[in-house]
């Protein structure tokens, strides 16, 4: 019998990070590391081609700018040739392994939730991965904004039952 | 070639670089490109609460922990090491707009008449560093995925629901801006 928590979890392991792509190789913790190199170089675009600049997101929303439309449109289309290929082509991981990917699910919370951050996007200039770019360049009070960041996670987890989902 | 880097790179350019993030780290490791599910992570490490959100074994994810720290130094690098010294160019109607609300430094990527330690002191400041954080958090994962998840990784993978939730990650960023923000920055 399904408990309702399972039947409200809509971010099961299909749909989020958590649990899912468990890896039945073994690598020692130092292995992420190579995460890390990946998002060295992640933030230094992040800082150079300005998309963590506070500006710069508020001339997207006020149409005053083509960067972040060129930026985001850019990624889009080399990620979605690349997803073709590794699909088409049957890629592995460099361990051998098969790369997955899973369908999302339509739910509310993608009109809701995407409109709340949408908001909170425009107000910090920041979606959460800037947010520690922004920290890196020395922007340090931004450790409040993700303190907050954190704990509006938090609370969604607390009250995710009663949410419209 | 040390001047092509120190300059602010082109859309082009990040757009495509950010773009072969997806790639890399599907081939490095089955991972996919989801940011916004490390501040689940980091509650779910330090704050689980008895809340079955955050009980799970948050370790299995450490990889995305892994590369958000690597995001932290790639902006310390950049912001050392690779920084333009010409000052950030802004739209001459968005100068003029935030000047009529005292936001007059254009200097940083962040601006610190906005974003400052001093700041969470005023109205304003609490609004939006607590609150504009707390939308972040609370959105993204009520939407199950922010600007990378959906609209990068989703989109890539030619998801319909991602597609809704860019378009209303745009619809709110556009009233923000547009409606909300100006009395907000006139406290």
């Amino acid at each position: 019998m399904k408990t309702k928590q399972e039947e409200t979890d809509f971010e099961v392991r299909s749909l989020d990070t958590m649990c899912i792509n468990e890896s039945e190789l073994v690598h020692p913790w130092w292995f992420n590391f190579k995460y890390a190199a990946v998002g060295v170089i992640f933030g230094i675009v992040f800082i150079k081609a300005e998309i963590i600049s506070w500006f710069r997101i508020q001339e997207m929303f006020k149409l005053q700018s083509f960067h972040m439309y060129g930026v985001i449109g850019t990624a889009v289309v080399v990620g979605a040739i690349s997803v073709f290929l590794i699909k088409k082509l049957k890629v592995k991981t460099v361990h051998g392994e098969e790369i997955t990917f899973t369908n999302k699910k339509f739910n509310q919370g993608q009109i809701y939730g995407g409109l709340l951050f949408g908001l909170g996007w425009a107000i910090t200039g920041a979606c959460p991965g800037p947010l520690f770019a922004q920290l890196g360049s020395g922007s340090l009070a931004i450790i409040v904004v993700i303190g907050s960041a954190m704990l509006g996670t938090w609370v969604y987890g607390k009250f995710r039952d009663k949410l419209p989902h | 070639m040390i001047e092509a880097i120190t300059q602010p790179w082109p859309w082009y350019v990040a757009g495509t670089i950010i773009g072969l993030i997806v790639p890399t780290l599907l081939i490095l490791g089955n991972k996919h490109f989801w940011i916004s599910a490390n501040l689940r992570h980091m509650c779910a490490a330090c704050f689980p609460s008895n809340i079955p959100f955050f009980n799970y074994d948050w370790k299995k994810e450490s990889w995305n922990l892994f590369f958000i720290g690597g995001i932290l130094v790639g902006g310390i690098i950049s912001t050392q090491y690779l920084s333009s010294p010409d000052p950030v160019v802004i739209h001459p109607d968005l100068a003029k707009d935030l000047t009529q609300f005292g936001i007059t430094d254009f200097s940083g990527l962040v601006p610190v008449q906005l974003f400052s330690f001093d700041q969470l002191f005023t109205l304003r400041g609490l609004i939006m560093m607590v609150g504009g954080g707390f939308l972040v958090g609370f959105g993204t994962r009520y939407a199950g995925g922010c600007t990378s998840g959906h609209a990068i990784m989703g989109l890539s993978d030619l998801q319909w629901p991602s597609l809704v939730a860019t378009i209303c990650f745009m619809i709110g960023g556009f009233l923000m801006t547009n409606l909300i923000l100006p009395y907000i920055l006139a406290l």
